[in-house]
This record gives structure tokens, C-alpha cells and sequence, in this order.
């Protein structure tokens, strides 16, 4: 064992940061192992490769959902000398795939510290809003019987948070671009992509491939990360929906709001604020107990970060949505939008991208899942 | 088990918890016996061929009457198995041999161990960890107390002693290996493939207090690993699958044994011997680029190298004689269809010794060189049972001593080795064990 150490460097290839080395020397042992083929796709990826590369690491680290299956069963973990640690390794690895594919690419630095980014972003588009209000409104601390657009003109609100979503959009959007362009080759069929949508949908990874569940805490079990990330991630979605469907209502049917508390907008936006809420506390308390060697220690606040922001604007939205027709609705709004605003502007540079590249690596492996495997290795 | 029975157990565990459960961290997977085709199990394995393959392996040192009650139960302990959560998975790839007849647990060795720890922490059994058995206290065969190296002692109404083999302790290795021609030791070459916890301290205790043994102390379960492997718990991702595909050369640089005797899996486990017996417990594993791509990867560096001359360098080896024995090597192959999935024709004819399948020549750079050392796994000595699992003295059977796992694998398995036999054993006589001892203290 003495060599191990002029081992890993050897290990360690040209053009790869350290974080890719680590994965490159650890799917090595994992690749001459493969007890861990049963719990994700990213082991049954692995055996399709003899060596790793840059692109290779960088799509295993994305297709890795950090939930610490392979840790727990792992007879390599530390303190076993080989010292592997699938999961830390895919997640530092992950940070810097965020970092190098961040559109602008100077914009990369801002996951470094990421929980200061999201705490300035989100101070400055509440001081945004609250000095906007001064600006556009006299009707501050009067009751409006739920008219926001008293406070903020409809126009204004689209033009701001449109130009910042559309930005946000576009900027993840060449970031994954450039993303897929070194990852992928192979031909995407329907089959792959429904089979790739029905793993985002059902985070089928997150349920250690037996159905229990990944791990948290400890060697146990756990299904409720999976759940508590569902209730996030379809809350999400129903407040877009909410959202999209009152767009639809305003400028197809001229219908504005304030819309009635049995309108589809806001039953959509109930169960998704509901969601939004029960599933960032879920993930938040998850992440508070999580055994301290899954992941990268580094990217908690980052992850914290996200999840508190989330809590932020459902909590604030729904007590946006209680109290409209008091005095205090203008107050609520503009903590609001100010909240809605940090997230929009962090979307591209936070804990947000990981289900964007999460998604395009499930696409890569459905994919070359049905490619022929051009290795013949016989039997161990 | 036993604690299904209705006994109160505490588990003494030597290691601290995160080395717990021996070696069975490092296995994958258990051979099972089925009639029909059974969830990740393919076709049929009747207990008649079941038998006859052990009988192979073992050379007939074996036990037919508890061959057989391991044999039957491995058919039905599956459902118990999974009852304490341990999950099952299809065949890894790489492994389609043991498809029908091996099943493999999802996570490998050390998910299963989570799983029962788990499990029986949930029954209420108390795990002690860092507690060392240093002796047993006996009245005649009776047991009556365990006293740990830390100083405690535990009185129980029985016992199943379940510690492994002496694979750990180098010491005992080499005194039973003891100085080969070269007046070297060849145990202080031997790399242990898994957990350092094994060094036998309660089996020399038992063979002390007079209890009967099975097993030669030389016999061990022995493969060909890579050299640069850890001194201990290096499992399974030190193998050197590619034995067969090329030529094996001692640190002479001279062949000595037909690499293509047969597919690796039924090989790797008399390698071990085979380097064992060379001067300085070292051989090299040559192949060269065809090769690449036709066997599981290796988890160190194959010294990749663009001539025989760097290679050579590389290895240690001397470059004359290297390049003698590898050009002598390539004009015995006889032309024939390479197939490494099956016994293929290509063979040797004139060079000695013969490589009888999967003879190509070796003349494409890059050149590939891995060296080879024995990994012991297991030892085969234990103590002497029945089908009660009960420890005997002088012929003499212990009421309330029992023995499980690696400590009476010995009297199933006189030597030789086959995918899964171990843990098929462990959970037969685990169980047996754990419930005759509820039986034992019940009745006390």
C-alpha cells in the first residue's frame, strides 16, 4: 500500500481538476468492484467504461443523486485504506460542472459562497421593491381588497420579472447546452426521453433500487427525501402553473386579479405554496440530520441557502393570500415579490441548476442505455 | 435466531462498528439451491448438482450428512434473509457464470451486514462493540462465561462462538507456512484480502481448552492478487482477471504453470498457491493490447508500456530473459479462433510448460504487466461439529457451546472454494446454532 499514494496521482490524468481525479480514482476501484450496480444508474453507466474521462466524470457526477446508498454498503469506505467516497466526490465534482458551465462564464464564481449570493441577491430585490413601491404607489398601509396591481402596475411586474426570468432561463439554458454538447453522442429517441421524464418525475433514483428508500442519517432507510422533494418540486410546479394559468387569464380573457379563493390560480397556487412549504421544512430538517460524509460539507449553505429561500416564498405568498384585503397586503407583497425576485435572480447560480443537469445526464443514460455495450469482458 | 426463540443475546463484536461483521462485508452474494427459477434466481439448481459441485471442489474432504442440511437450507433461508433486510439483485454484470446459481445481495457483503445489525438492534439484542473474546470459561463441556480482553466477563447460559478464522495473524501464518528453500518465510508475502480482526484468538484458545479440530492449519482459501494491494481488507477490486489472456512469469521472468488451464473464475483460487510456491511470493500477469477490453479492469495501473524492454524495466524484471521467454513463448502458438468465452484452440505445442487455451502472441504494443501476490481469504481449521452445531470435546459434545461461520466452515469445506459456498454455510449454521443455543439456555 505504500505506492498508493504515487498510485492516485498516476491516477490522476491530464486536464482533470482534483475533485475529477478523486472520481476518476474512485470509479477505478468502483469499476474492478461493482457491488453497488443495483441501487442507480450510475454504476451500470461505469461498467460501460473502462477509463474516465473529463466528460464521462462530469456526467457520472450528475447522474449521482447523492443518496448514499453506495456509501453505507461501501467495504472501501473509510477507514478502509482505498478511502472511497462516491458521493462526496460526484458532489464536488457537481459544484465545479455548475461553475464551468455557468452562462455568463465569469458568473461561475457565484456557487462559490453561495449562501452569502442568495442572501445578498434576495436583500437587494427586497430593497428593490420596497424603494419601487415608494416610487410607483401612495397606497401603502390601505386596505385593497387584494388589488396588488394598486401597489404595482400589472405591466410593470411583467416587464421585471419577465426580463429576469427570461434571463434566468436563458442562462441556464446555454449552460446545460454546453453541458450536453461534451456529455452526449447517441441518437435521442422517444424512448429515451420518456423514460428519462419518468425518472425526473418520479426521482426514481431516490429510492435506493430497492423501493426503501435512500439513506440519511444512517444505514437505514428513509423514503422521505424522496417524498420531501417531491412535495418541493410539485410545489414548484403548481405555483408555476398558477402563475401561467393567471397570464392566460389576464391577457387571453382580460380576467385580473384579484382572483376568488375558488379560482383555479389560486387553488393552484394553494397547493403549491402548501407544497413549498412542507417540503423545504421536510428538506431542511433532512439536511440538518444527514450524516455528516454524504455530499460536500462545503455546498451546505448552498443547499440551506435554497431550501430557506423557497420556505421564504411560500410562507410569504400564502400570507400574502390571507391577509389581501388588509392594511398590511403591500408590506406582504413587496416581501414577496422581493423573495420571488431572489429566486429568479439565483435560479442559474444556485442549488436550483442541480435538477436542470440532473435531468440532462438521466437523458444522456437513457439514451446510451440502449446503445450496444462495446465492452466484452468475459467473467470475473 | 435466538432471539426469536425468546432468548435475551448480546452480541460480542471485536472490531469497532465501522469494521463489524468479519468478512462478511467483503462477500456478494450466496449459493442457493432452487427447483425453479426463483426471482433473481435463473432455471433450476437441484441439491444433487449442488452436491456433486462441492464434492468437486473439496476433493471429498467434506461432511455429506451437513453439506447437505446447508445444501437444503439455502433453498428456503432467502425469505429470512430478506425478512431481516437484506435486498436481492439480478447478477452483477460481469458475473453471468453465477446467474442460476447465486444470489447476490444488493450493496454486496457489507449492505447485508447494515441490515442484520440493524435488525437486531431492533429485536433488542445488545451489540457490544471493541469487545474482544480472549478465553471461554468452561465447567468440563459446559459453557459458562466469556471473559473479554478488556476485563469483563459475561455469564450466559450458552454460547455460539462465531470469530473466524487465523487468516489475520501473521504470526500464526507463518508458523504454519514455515521457511521455504530459500530460508524465507513465505507467509511474510502473503497479503490478507479481508478484515484484520480474524487473528484466530479464540480458536487458539478453543484448540488449547481441548476441543476437536477440523482442518489443516495450511489450508487456506488462496487467490492471485495484485501485489500493490492493502495488507488487509483489499476484497474484491484487487483481483487480476487477466491471467488467462496472457502469460503469468515468476521474478526470474520464467513461466511456470499453464495459464490457460481453465476459465479464470475456476482458476484464480489455486494461483494463489501457485505464487505461494515461487521464490519471493511474486509472479507478473503479461499481457498485451489485444487483451485490453476482455476482462473486468483492474483497479491498479497495468505499467503500461510501449516495448518489452520498458515493461521489464517497469516490473523489475531482467529484460534478456523477459524477452527469451516471451518470443519463445509466442513461436509455440499454435494458429487457432480466439474465443475468451469459451475453451477455445489456441494452444501451445513445445514449450514448457504448455498453455493449453487463449495462447495468442505476445507482440502488440502497448504492453501490459501486473504483479501477482497470494491474498489468503480464508483459513480452513475449525472446530469439529455436527448437525446440532454444538462443540465437541474429546467426542464429546458441549450442551451449550455452539459454533457458526468461518470457525466451522472446515467441516463442509476441507479445501477448494466455489462462489457464495461460504455464506450459504454462515447462514445455514448461523441459524442453527443461534436456535439450538435459545434451546440450551430455555432449558437451563
Amino acid at each position: 500500500m505504500q505506492k498508493l499514494t504515487q498510485l492516485i496521482q498516476e491516477a490522476s490524468r491530464l486536464g482533470n481538476s482534483s475533485a475529477e481525479s478523486e472520481v476518476d480514482r474512485i470509479m477505478t476501484i468502483c469499476n474492478a468492484c461493482r457491488y453497488c450496480e443495483g441501487f442507480c444508474a450510475v454504476f451500470p453507466a461505469m461498467t460501460r467504461r473502462l477509463q474516465f474521462n473529463k466528460a464521462d466524470i462530469n456526467y457520472l457526477a450528475n447522474l449521482c443523486h447523492n443518496c448514499g446508498a453506495c456509501l453505507h454498503s461501501c467495504q472501501y469506505a473509510p477507514p478502509n485504506e482505498f478511502a472511497v467516497n462516491v458521493p462526496k466526490a460526484m458532489a464536488e465534482v457537481r459544484q465545479e460542472t455548475y461553475i464551468h458551465y455557468s452562462w455568463p462564464k465569469s458568473f461561475g464564481v457565484l456557487y462559490q459562497s453561495n449562501g452569502v449570493v442568495v442572501s445578498l441577491a434576495t436583500s437587494v430585490a427586497l430593497m428593490f421593491f420596497l424603494w419601487l413601491s415608494t416610487v410607483l404607489s401612495s397606497n401603502l398601509g390601505v386596505p385593497l381588497a387584494g388589488n396588488i396591481y394598486a401597489i404595482f402596475p400589472h405591466n410593470v411586474l411583467v416587464l421585471i420579472f419577465g426580463a429576469v426570468f427570461g434571463f434566468s432561463v436563458l442562462a441556464l439554458g446555454v449552460g446545460v447546452r454546453n453541458f450536453w454538447k461534451n456529455i452526449s453522442k447517441g441518437h435521442v429517441s422517444v424512448a429515451a426521453i420518456s423514460e428519462a421524464t419518468g425518472d425526473v418525475l418520479t426521482m426514481k433514483y431516490l429510492d435506493g433500487g430497492h423501493g426503501e428508500g435512500c439513506n440519511n442519517a444512517d444505514d437505514g432507510f428513509t423514503l422521505w427525501r424522496k417524498r420531501f422533494h417531491h412535495f418541493t418540486f410539485y410545489g414548484f410546479m403548481f405555483c408555476f402553473a398558477s402563475t401561467s394559468v393567471a397570464t392566460i387569464y389576464h391577457y387571453l380573457f382580460h380576467l385580473d386579479a384579484p382572483y376568488a379563493l375558488s379560482s383555479l390560480p389560486v387553488i393552484l397556487g394553494v397547493l403549491g405554496g402548501v407544497g413549498l412549504l412542507i417540503g423545504p421544512i421536510g428538506l431542511l430538517y433532512l439536511n440538518l440530520i444527514r450524516n455528516p460524509l454524504h455530499g460536500d460539507p462545503q455546498q451546505k449553505p448552498m443547499d440551506r441557502a435554497f431550501i430557506l429561500l423557497l420556505l421564504l416564498v411560500s410562507f410569504t405568498g400564502l400570507l400574502l393570500l390571507a391577509m389581501r384585503d388588509s392594511s398590511v397586503m403591500a408590506y406582504l407583497l413587496i416581501c414577496h415579490l422581493g423573495l420571488v425576485m431572489g429566486l429568479f435572480l439565483t435560479m442559474p447560480y444556485g442549488k436550483f441548476a442541480h435538477g436542470i443537469y440532473r435531468t440532462a445526464a438521466l437523458l444522456k443514460n437513457a439514451i446510451e442505455k440502449r446503445q450496444p455495450n462495446s465492452l466484452k469482458l468475459g467473467s470475473d | 435466531m435466538a432471539r426469536e426463540s425468546g432468548a435475551s443475546v448480546t452480541l460480542l463484536e471485536s472490531a469497532p462498528k465501522e469494521w463489524r461483521g468479519g468478512n462478511s462485508s467483503h462477500t456478494r452474494n450466496i449459493r442457493c439451491m432452487h427447483d425453479a427459477p426463483q426471482d433473481v434466481l435463473l432455471e433450476s439448481y437441484p441439491e444433487e448438482e449442488y452436491w456433486q459441485d462441492l464434492l468437486k471442489v473439496t476433493g471429498g474432504q467434506t461432511n455429506e450428512a451437513l453439506a447437505r442440511i446447508a445444501i437444503r437450507e439455502s433453498a428456503t433461508c432467502r425469505s429470512w434473509m430478506k425478512k431481516y433486510g437484506v435486498h436481492f439483485q439480478a447478477p452483477l454484470s460481469g458475473t453471468l457464470h453465477l446467474s442460476r446459481t447465486n444470489a447476490f445481495f444488493m450493496g454486496g457483503g457489507k449492505a447485508l451486514v447494515n441490515a442484520y445489525y440493524r435488525s437486531a438492534q431492533a429485536a433488542g439484542i445488545e451489540i457490544l462493540y471493541n469487545s474482544e473474546v480472549s478465553s471461554i470459561e468452561l465447567d468440563g463441556q459446559k459453557f459458562i462465561a466469556a471473559n473479554l480482553a478488556n476485563g469483563r466477563r459475561i455469564e450466559a447460559k450458552s454460547c455460539v462462538l462465531a470469530a473466524g478464522g487465523f487468516e489475520s495473524n501473521i504470526e500464526w501464518q507463518r508458523e504454519a507456512w514455515g521457511i521455504d528453500e530459500d530460508g524465507a518465510s513465505p507467509a511474510d508475502n502473503f497479503l490478507i484480502r479481508g478484515t484484520t480482526f480474524n487473528k484466530g484468538v479464540l480458536l487458539k484458545h478453543m484448540i488449547a481448552a481441548g476441543v476437536d479440530i477440523i482442518g489443516d492449519p495450511t489450508q487456506a482459501h488462496m487467490a492471485a492478487i495484485d501485489a500493490r494491494s492493502p495488507l488487509y481488507d483489499g476484497g474484491i477490486c484487487t483481483r487480476i482477471d487477466c491471467v488467462s489472456l496472457g502469460i503469468v512469469v515468476n521474478k526470474n521472468a520464467k513461466r511456470f504453470y499453464d495459464e490457460g488451464e481453465d476459465f479464470w473464475p475456476k482458476r484464480y483460487a489455486i494461483w494463489g498457491r501457485l505464487v505461494a510456491q515461487q521464490p519471493d511470493q511474486i509472479a507478473y500477469s503479461i499481457i498485451d493490447s489485444k487483451s485490453i477490453g476482455r476482462f473486468m479492469p483492474p483497479v491498479f495501473s497495468g505499467n503500461e508500456s510501449s516495448s518489452l524492454d520498458e515493461l521489464a524495466n517497469k516490473l523489475g524484471l531482467d529484460v534478456e530473459v523477459l524477452k527469451g521467454t516471451i518470443q519463445e513463448f509466442n513461436a509455440a502458438c499454435k494458429p487457432g479462433t480466439f474465443d475468451h468465452t469459451i475453451m477455445d484452440n489456441c494452444h501451445t505445442e513445445g514449450v514448457n510448460p504448455e498453455k493449453t487455451h487463449w495462447a495468442t502472441t505476445i507482440d502488440h504494443p502497448p504492453f501490459y504487466g501486473y504483479p501477482l501476490r497470494p491474498g489468503v481469504t480464508f483459513t480452513y481449521l475449525g472446530l469439529r461439529t455436527d448437525e446440532t452445531a454444538g462443540v465437541f470435546f474429546g467426542e464429546r459434545r458441549s450442551k451449550n457451546l455452539f459454533v457458526a461461520g468461518e470457525m466451522m466452515a472446515g467441516n463442509i469445506l476441507g479445501k477448494g472454494y466455489t462462489a457464495g459456498i461460504g455464506m450459504a454455510i454462515g447462514t445455514a449454521f448461523g441459524r442453527i446454532a443461534g436456535r439450538n443455543a435459545a434451546t440450551a439456555a430455555n432449558r437451563e
